[in-house]
Parts: structure tokens; C-alpha cells; sequence
């Protein structure tokens, strides 16, 4: 078998990789080498026709496809090498994976590598819904490979389960392949997406007709050959409902593709399913960092690029000094908080991404004061007015040189009134 | 009349007992036909078992299921190796969690010499704790039975009733029996709704059904009701959690609940144990779910922390009768082969080859043909090379490392394979029974649409169609 050398191997073609492939560029780093399991980079804009795409990263508003098109033109003008097509399968060393691609199978190795597999939903039976298993039930990724990849119709009434950002997704792919959306379902008493989507919700729901039904979850899933119907229960009253459709798209709950992490004994932070970094992107593994979606699930992907961007500059840090934190202490959350990302502190002060660190709630909280401890030493605290499950907030990192390395583990907890 | 239509015999159910039995036929110079009334071999009860090769240990002495699983056994180690049927040789350890259950093991054990399954033997918590690091405290010893294995039981179905195929049987596929009349001279007419075989010889192989097919020929001895078993399938990442199948001590009603690795290096959470007046009801259901993770939790707490990758359910033909129901009716030329409960899948080479004894016996001419070709069937476990492993195969078709389906490494070339094999996949089932596409975590996140289409491209069929829309 060949073994192939590159200074910074990036696995995962998506924003986050791309964004880091390009940056390294910048900075001067050669023979960066990007694998890509699809045939074309570009990641999962490739399958999102709305707007929105490249705000911070691009300084420019692109759709999904555009915006993918203008990162894929981007690679090629910087002439950095992509492998298409191409798996990794598993690592053959601390810094060295094997591969597997239409022209055969090979080794890399690589000085640094960034980890950008990104992310994907959890599927009906990771969720446990029970019933059938017919044709028809889809996650908002396969419904938009069908629909703007394959061009191809796939049903007749949908229900939308989950009602956030992604959700939204789903219910405008439906609609341009013609399928009606008759309700979003979800267990939360209300609808998770915020400004500025909420004119996006209100023509979802006002002109296109798609019901928010709340605080209800799917008990069963009918249907032989195809879906036929699905079943809901509402938490609050225990009532049932059958609702005829044909097609059911699962939206959301993100777990992060971290089968490549976990092969490679990372440690990993149970909240987020991605692996532990710090504000520099480091994973446990010397060498080894890891960035986007795979952090703790899907951002929108100027966020993720961005993040690409940030571990490029700790990758050309790595390069010239070899440095790798040792130590470090965890930082974890207390429910109602859902995760934090990044989870793990350095006494080498690293500043997360974009100065801040993203965390996301369980349940809706308002008038909210969160707090980081150091064991029963307070470190910072911070208010915000309304906390809503499945949306992202940013907490300040200036606090992060009062944090003892050598110290107890951080955690973050929410003082709040319930909404 | 043309005798095109007239066969010697007609197998009705291409079920795991079905197809071994049709293959068994196919090594004699007779017109076979396997009737089947699903769209594909293997589709109904055969596909949702635990895939658990038995040894038959605790079978009940002296009823013809110990009997022939045990033969089956002796049969079935020579057959899977030469046929490519997925296999791993893990072995089986029956955990005693209470006083009342160790207390049984002596006799489990004895069962187990006396059924012929000589290599059993009592393991102390100890050894179960070295072989079995996850498991949690509390075992209090155990029972060893090293011949238990896990193989596939998609592919087992498929590779009788391809090799069947491959000498000269006739498979029908979506052929539902609905009518059976015998003439004076003894051709039987057997009718789907579309249309019909005739035949002078008939096997009832229908499992789930085949008390009205027993009906349909005269006979009411004995009631399918099937028995609900649901299972949760939880990710490749658990598999480092378990190295064995691991077995509750049975109770009389079923063996409980069990932990198995699979051939997919998933592990497998189940069954549970409920009978259904509805003979088409494979749902899960919230109840049966949550009972096996509590029961799972209790087992191997970090089991259930790993994500899972598939919930399903199967129906098991139980009957109101412990053994199996196989009798031979020579002047009518008829053979019944019903009961064949969750053991079928072990036992199908054993119930074959005494149904073929059977068959000889009410004078049906069995001469050999000169040759029975053999079958390879693609090997999609774990244990094997498979084909992005391999440079040489890549290196030969390129689209061997073009992967489709990255959750469970399946290739492009896999697919085509599939798409154009003797028994070729024309639906998004057939083809994940025969490749693995779509069985994994993501459940067709990545490629779903990719599949469809590629399957579609290669069977000239739409994806509606694919989508049963």
C-alpha cells in the first residue's frame, strides 16, 4: 500500500474544511491535502436552495448551491489538492489514516489534521419512534438530496417533525417540490426559531399553511408499503391523533459524525457528541484538531467556516512550535443547559472562535443568569433575556484567565424562570 | 394441454425453510417451483429473527426440532463457508442473575449433553467477567456454549434460493396461493389471484400462513399465531461493549431477552415476546422499546448510552403446539411444514433434507442430477474482506471503491452487483438485505437519494416507484 505525506490533512469538504484548507493557504502552509467522501466538495449547502448562506464568512449573501460553488472556486484558484470520492476508513497511526477511493486504497500521513466531518439528524429509530418502517419517512438531508439533487418528487402531504431553524428547511424543500406541510410537530411548548427567521416561520405557516402543533410528540408511524399515517400524542392532555400523510421528514436533533473521532480514541464530550476541544481547537490527540458541525452539531455554515478559519490559525501555530496542550480542565453544563462547545480549557488561555462560546438550552428559559464556576469559585456571569431550546447563544470568554489549569473541572449553570 | 406449467413439485413460501427446501429439490432431475407470495425471498418472517445460529442446546429432547437442529447444525458449518453466508463463531453465555436461575443451569446443562451438544459447560461469574468486561455485576455464574454463533439471515434465504435457482428451480415471486384443487389424476392446480402452476407434488413451506394453506389442502390441526419480536439495533460503536451472545436463563414461555453482537458489528438488544392476532403486524411499539432498554440497561448499562441504528419487529409462526408440524401425506402427495418457529432459520438445512426423506418416501422419483452447482453469495459481514478493503477488487472495477453508502462502507459496485444478480433487489429493502445500503446510523441521511437513484438507473424503474408513491 502507498502512504502519502501532506503537511495538513482535512477530512471533511464541507465549510468548516474548506474555509480551513484556505486560510492555511493564506498563511503559507503547503501541501494541504482535503478529503472528501462525495464526489464534489462543498458539504451540505450544496442541498439548501434558500438564502442566507456566507453572511460573515464571505461578507455576501449566497443560496446553499452558490454559496458551495463560490468555496468549490476558491480551492481551485488556490490550487489545493482535493481527494474526492475518497473514505477514510480508520486511522493506522496517531497522525495517519487509511483511505479508500475509486483508485484504490492508500495511507496518509500528515503533520496536523483537521477533523470537519460535520454532522447529520437523528433518524426515526435513533429517536425510538415506534410503529412501521414503510417508505416515506425522510431526514431534512436525504429530502433535499431527493428534491435538489435528484429533481425528484416524493410524495403527496407531509408532516414535519420539529419546529426550529432546520425544521423551516424542510417545510420550504417540501414546498418547492409542490408537497404540502400540514403540521410541524414538537414536544416544546413553542416554536425554536428566533429572529431573524421569524418572517421565514410566519410565511411557512400564514401563506403556505403549515400548522405549529406544540407540546405533542409522534407515538406511531403507520403504513405498509408507504407511509399512511402518523400518529400523535399530546404531552399535555395524553390525547391521541391520527393524521393521514404519506411522507414524514425528522428534522434536527443533531449528533455529530464522529465515527473517525471515536475510532481514534479522542475523548469525547458526551453533551455535544463531538470530540473535546479547547478555544483552539485542539482534540485530545496531539496533532489532531477538529472544527464545525462536528463540534456539537449543525451552525449555520458561515458559522462553521469561520471555526475552519480559527483552527487554521491554530494548525499553523502547531506547525511551527509543535505545541500541545497536556492538561486542561473540562467544562461542563448543568440541565436545563444542553452543551457548550468548545468544552475543555487550557491554562495556555485560547480563545474560543470567534471570541465567544456557543451553548444551547433543554427547555425555554427567560430572564435567565448564567454562571461559570471553577468548583465553588464564580468566574462569570451573564444575563440574558429569553433562552430558547435548539438555537445557539453566545457566552463571553473573558473570563477564561481567571481559570486555573491545574483546577477543578468548569461548569456553567442557568438561573431562570421558566417560560 | 402444453406442459409447460405442470411441474413435479411446487415449494409454496420462499421463506429460510422454503428456499432450503426448493435447493435441496434442485440437487435431483425434477420441475420445481418456488411459489412465494412477497415481492422477494427471505422478505417476511426470515429477515427479522435475531440471527443467532443455535446449537439447538436447550431444545426439548426427543421432538423432532432437537433432532433437527442438531442436524442442521452438523450441515450448516460446511454450507456457510462454501456459500459466503456471514459468520462469526462468538459462542453463547447464559447468565445467571438470580439464585433460582443458577440453581438450573445443572439441568440446562444436562439438556444440553443429552441433545448432543457435548462441548457446554458451567462458567464461573469470574470467567463471565473476563470474557465480558461490560457486563454488569451481579452475574452469578453461568452456562457456556461455544457453538453458538452469528451469521446472516438475509443472506441465508437468498443463497438456497439462488443456488435452487442456478440448477434449474423456477422462482415465483408476488404469487400469494389462494386456490388449491386436485384433479383425478393427481395434478394439483395451485392459483394466485394473477395466475397459476400446476403440480404434481406439494411442500407447504408458508411459515406465517401455513395453517391456511394446510386448510386449503383439507387439513385443520394447527393455528399460526404469530409471536411479535421486537429489537433494537444499537451502533458499531457498542460493539467493543460485547463479545458474546449473551443469554438469559429461558423461562418456559421464551429465551428471553438476549445481547448479541452482529454480523454488521452492530449489537442487537431483544427479542420481546408477544402474540398478535395480525399476521402483517411488524410495528414496534413504545411499550416493547422501552421494556428492552430498561431490560438492556440492566444488563450493560453503557449499551444503552450508544446510539441506536434500527428498531424493528418480527413475527414468529408460533403454533399451539411446542414441535414443529411436519407431516408427510403420501397418497395425497402433500408435505406440511408448518410451526417452524424463531428456530426455522438454524434448522432449515436439518428440515430440508427430512422433508426431501419425506418426499422420497411418498414416491416422488429423486434421481441426482449429474452436477449441483454451488453459489458465492458476496460476503457483507464484518469478518470478511470486503470489497473497499480490497486494492485488487478496486483495482479490477473501480466502482468497488466508489462508496454509496459510507455508514456501511457499501460500494457502487456492490449495488450493480445486487441489481443484476439471480434474484435481483428491485426495491430499497431487497437491495439493503443484499448489500447493507441504508441499514446504517445515518438510515439515508448521505444516501438515501443516491441509492434510489442508482437503483432505479440499473432496474429501469422510477424512484416513485422505488418509494412505493
Amino acid at each position: 500500500m502507498t502512504t502519502n505525506h501532506c503537511t495538513v490533512l482535512i477530512i471533511g469538504g464541507g465549510p468548516a474544511g474548506l474555509a480551513a484548507a484556505l486560510e492555511l493557504k493564506h498563511l503559507g502552509i503547503d501541501n494541504i491535502k482535503i478529503v472528501e467522501r462525495e464526489a464534489e466538495i462543498g458539504g451540505v449547502p450544496r442541498f439548501c436552495h434558500h438564502t442566507g448562506f456566507g453572511l460573515r464568512d464571505l461578507r455576501r449573501v449566497y443560496s446553499g448551491p452558490a454559496y458551495a460553488r463560490e468555496y468549490q472556486a476558491k480551492i481551485a484558484k488556490a490550487k489545493i489538492e482535493v481527494l474526492t470520492s475518497t473514505t477514510v476508513t480508520g486511522w493506522t497511526g496517531p497522525r495517519q489514516v487509511q483511505m479508500t477511493s475509486p483508485t484504490g486504497i492508500r495511507e496518509m500521513a500528515a503533520q496536523a489534521i483537521l477533523l470537519a466531518t460535520g454532522c447529520r439528524e437523528r433518524p426515526a429509530a435513533a429517536r425510538l419512534v415506534p410503529g412501521n418502517r414503510p417508505a416515506g419517512i425522510f431526514t431534512t438531508g436525504s429530502l433535499q438530496r431527493f428534491i435538489y439533487g435528484a429533481e425528484q418528487s416524493i410524495g403527496h402531504r407531509a408532516i414535519v417533525v420539529g419546529a426550529e431553524l432546520v425544521s423551516l428547511s424542510a417545510v420550504l424543500t417540501l414546498h418547492h417540490a409542490q408537497i404540502p406541510v400540514a403540521q410541524m410537530i414538537t414536544e416544546h411548548p413553542a416554536h425554536q426559531i428566533d429572529w431573524p427567521f421569524i418572517p421565514a416561520l410566519w410565511y411557512a405557516t400564514r401563506r403556505l399553511g403549515s400548522k405549529v402543533t406544540t407540546q405533542t410528540e409522534v407515538s406511531r408511524i403507520l403504513g405498509h408499503k408507504r407511509v399512511e399515517a402518523i400518529e400523535l400524542t399530546s404531552l399535555k392532555t395524553g390525547e391521541v391523533e391520527t393524521v393521514a400523510c404519506d411522507t414524514i421528514v425528522f428534522t434536527g436533533k443533531w449528533i455529530a459524525e464522529h465515527e473517525l473521532a471515536r475510532l481514534g480514541d479522542l475523548q469525547m464530550d458526551k453533551a455535544t457528541s463531538g470530540p473535546q476541544v479547547d478555544g483552539a481547537l485542539h482534540t485530545s490527540t496531539p496533532g489532531v484538531f477538529a472544527a464545525g458541525n462536528l463540534l456539537r452539531g449543525a451552525e449555520t455554515a458561515d458559522h462553521a467556516a469561520l471555526e475552519g478559519r480559527h483552527a487554521a490559525h491554530s494548525i499553523a501555530h502547531f506547525l511551527v512550535n509543535a505545541f500541545w496542550p497536556q492538561s486542561g480542565v473540562a467544562f461542563c453544563v448543568e440541565a436545563p443547559l444542553a452543551w457548550v462547545a468548545p468544552n475543555r480549557v487550557f491554562t495556555s488561555l485560547a480563545t474560543p472562535p470567534m471570541g465567544k462560546f456557543l451553548f444551547q438550552v433543554q427547555q425555554f428559559c427567560s430572564r435567565s443568569q448564567l454562571h461559570v464556576y471553577q468548583g465553588d469559585r464564580l468566574l462569570h456571569s451573564q444575563t440574558f433575556a429569553r433562552l430558547i431550546p435548539n438555537c445557539s447563544y453566545r457566552l463571553d470568554s473573558q473570563w477564561l484567565a481567571g481559570v486555573d489549569g491545574q483546577g477543578a473541572p468548569l461548569r456553567m449553570t442557568v438561573d431562570s424562570r421558566s417560560a | 394441454m402444453d406442459d409447460q406449467n405442470l411441474y413435479d413439485i411446487a415449494v409454496i413460501g420462499a421463506g429460510v425453510v422454503g428456499a432450503a427446501i426448493a435447493r435441496e429439490l434442485a440437487k435431483y432431475e425434477l420441475r420445481c417451483v418456488l411459489l412465494e407470495a412477497g415481492h422477494d425471498v427471505g422478505a417476511g418472517t426470515s429477515k427479522a429473527s435475531t440471527s443467532i445460529w443455535h446449537t439447538g442446546f436447550d431444545a426439548t429432547p426427543g421432538t423432532l426440532e432437537a433432532r433437527l437442529m442438531r442436524r442442521s447444525y452438523e450441515l450448516m458449518g460446511d454450507y456457510i463457508a462454501k456459500a459466503g453466508i456471514p459468520v462469526e463463531r462468538t459462542g453463547a453465555i447464559l447468565v445467571a442473575w438470580t439464585e433460582e436461575q443458577h440453581q438450573s443451569l445443572p439441568t440446562l446443562l444436562a439438556r444440553a449433553h443429552t441433545n448432543g451438544v457435548t462441548d457446554v459447560r458451567l462458567m464461573s461469574a469470574e470467567e463471565i467477567y473476563q470474557r465480558e468486561p461490560y457486563l454488569n455485576q451481579g452475574a452469578l455464574g453461568g452456562l457456556y456454549v461455544p457453538g453458538e454463533a452469528i451469521f446472516c439471515t438475509f443472506t441465508l434465504p437468498l443463497a438456497y434460493a439462488t443456488q435452487a435457482i442456478v440448477n434449474g428451480v423456477t422462482l415465483k415471486l408476488n404469487f400469494p396461493v389462494r386456490q388449491i384443487q386436485r384433479d383425478l389424476d393427481g395434478v394439483y392446480t395451485v392459483q394466485s389471484p394473477e395466475s397459476s402452476v400446476r403440480c404434481r407434488y406439494i411442500v407447504n413451506a408458508a411459515g406465517l400462513y401455513g395453517d391456511e394453506i394446510d386448510r386449503l389442502l383439507g387439513y385443520n390441526r394447527f393455528t399460526v399465531t404469530p409471536r411479535r419480536g421486537e429489537l433494537i439495533v444499537f451502533d458499531k460503536l457498542a460493539r467493543r461493549l460485547v463479545n458474546h451472545i449473551l443469554l438469559p436463563v429461558p423461562t418456559s414461555i421464551t429465551k428471553g431477552v438476549l445481547i448479541s453482537p452482529t454480523v454488521f458489528g452492530n449489537v442487537l438488544l431483544g427479542p420481546t415476546a408477544e402474540d398478535l392476532p395480525d399476521k402483517t403486524d411488524t410495528a414496534t411499539t413504545a411499550a416493547g422499546l422501552h421494556m428492552l432498554l430498561d431490560k438492556g440497561k440492566a444488563l450493560i448499562t453503557q449499551l444503552v448510552d450508544e446510539e441506536v441504528t434500527a428498531i424493528y419487529a418480527g413475527l414468529r409462526p408460533a403454533t399451539e403446539h411446542k414441535d414443529y408440524q411436519i407431516f408427510a401425506h403420501p397418497a395425497e402427495c402433500y408435505v406440511c411444514v408448518g410451526g417452524i418457529r424463531s428456530t426455522g432459520v438454524s434448522a432449515s438445512l436439518g428440515i430440508a433434507e427430512y422433508v426431501v426423506a419425506l418426499l422420497a418416501a411418498a414416491q416422488l422419483p429423486l434421481n441426482p442430477k449429474p452436477e449441483f452447482k454451488p453459489v458465492q453469495m458476496p460476503n457483507i459481514g464484518e469478518a470478511a474482506q470486503r470489497p473497499y478493503q480490497s486494492a485488487a477488487l478496486i483495482a479490477e472495477n473501480p466502482d468497488y471503491g466508489r462508496m454509496i453508502c459510507f455508514c456501511e462502507r457499501v460500494s457502487v459496485g456492490e449495488v450493480i452487483d445486487a441489481a443484476h444478480s439471480p434474484i435481483p433487489a428491485d426495491t430499497l429493502d431487497g437491495l439493503r438485505r443484499r448489500t447493507r445500503v441504508l441499514q446504517g446510523r445515518c438510515q439515508g441521511f448521505n444516501c438515501h437519494a443516491a441509492v434510489a437513484t442508482l437503483l432505479a438507473r440499473e432496474r429501469g424503474q422510477t424512484i416513485q416507484q422505488l418509494l412505493s408513491l
